[in-house]
């Protein structure tokens, strides 16, 4: 391993670890949503996608339909098939290497993969960071769950109040251009003008009408993977 | 319920990331599509944003209201903007509506 690719590594390693002090807010917020910690960590070891992990426990957190939570999730997972298109010729993978990989394609792995010159410094930060972030991600999850489920009334800790917030963290970095400003108040609106007239879970679904408006409408933006946890 | 929301969740989104890593990558080049989903995210983030935080659950369903999470969110917006990590931003949502409650 030369000295590049090794740098590679660490830094891969280093953001699996920023991740993980992530994952403790994950796990805590989904007990608290009223998931098991058996149901916390099997949403972080087998849908491993932040943001639709958090989606999921929002809605049933909000006495919504799960099967609401779980559409929200797949909707916001969509954005991993875009991060496909441009990992996959440059890691290079086939058959089952291929399917094994698919599981480690998130934000972070993305972003640490297409900066790279070369197949092996490709290949490199993509493990590095997906593995490490597996890793952590999971065993985070675990700690925050257990956590979450001997606080008590999640109240009195704010932990729903801490959901907010999470949401706001992951939408941040992607507030870098006027259309996606404008996308997210437009969708925050809509999602509050319906919540009196539709079940739980539907008004975030129907706000995704806004990007289907706006994706109509809207001149071209080139899509890269935000440097969000 | 939850389980089957769970799984159904978690094979969708797996079936997404292998698609995205199998398919030729003019499959999906139609700048509609392209753009409408790199919205996506943004927008049902923003909208998971307002109904978390301005949602009560009341005896005729959800309904909007205003309470200690509004002021959490604010603390959140502050540390966003003063560039903390992730985690902090989480518990400074939550530490303020807590104080608050008090």
């Amino acid at each position: 391993m030369d000295a590049a690719t090794r740098s590679i590594v660490r830094d891969g390693i280093a953001v699996g670890i920023a991740t993980g002090a992530y994952g403790i807010s994950f796990g805590a917020v989904s007990v608290t949503s009223g998931l098991d910690v058996w149901q916390s960590c099997a949403l972080s070891l087998l849908v491993f996608t932040g943001a639709s992990q958090f989606a999921l426990v929002g809605v049933v957190g909000a006495s919504g339909n799960p099967f609401f939570g779980a559409l929200s999730g797949l909707l916001l997972g969509t954005r991993n098939t875009l991060y496909g298109l441009k990992v996959a010729p440059m890691v290079g993978w086939h058959g089952a290497r291929r399917a094994a990989a698919a599981h480690l394609l998130i934000d972070e792995s993305t972003a640490m993969t297409l900066t790279r010159k070369s197949r092996e410094h490709a290949r490199a930060g993509f493990l590095s960071t997906g593995l490490s972030v597996f890793l952590l991600w999971n065993l985070a999850t675990l700690a925050g769950a257990l956590a979450g489920d001997s606080l008590g009334d999640p109240r009195t800790y704010g932990l729903d109040a801490a959901v907010g917030g999470a949401f706001l963290g992951l939408l941040w970095p992607r507030l870098d251009t006027l259309l996606n400003r404008v996308a997210a108040v437009l969708g925050a609106a809509l999602a509050l003008i319906l919540v009196p007239f539709v079940p739980a879970g539907v008004p975030v679904l129907a706000a995704g009408v806004v990007a289907l408006g706006l994706g109509l409408t809207s001149r071209h933006r080139d899509d890269e993977p935000a440097q969000d946890p | 319920m939850i389980w089957l929301a769970i799984l159904g969740c978690a094979l969708g989104c797996y079936l997404l990331k292998l698609a995205g890593m199998s398919v030729p990558e003019g499959v999906l080049a139609h700048p509609v599509l392209r753009r409408t989903a790199d919205l996506l995210p943004v927008v049902l983030l923003a909208a998971l944003v307002a109904v978390q935080v301005f949602v009560v659950g009341g005896t005729d369903g959800p309904a909007l209201g205003i309470d200690a999470r509004l002021a959490g969110l604010g603390a959140a917006f502050v540390a966003l903007l003063l560039r903390a990590p992730f985690i902090v931003v989480v518990i400074v949502a939550a530490l303020t509506a807590a104080l608050l409650r008090l």
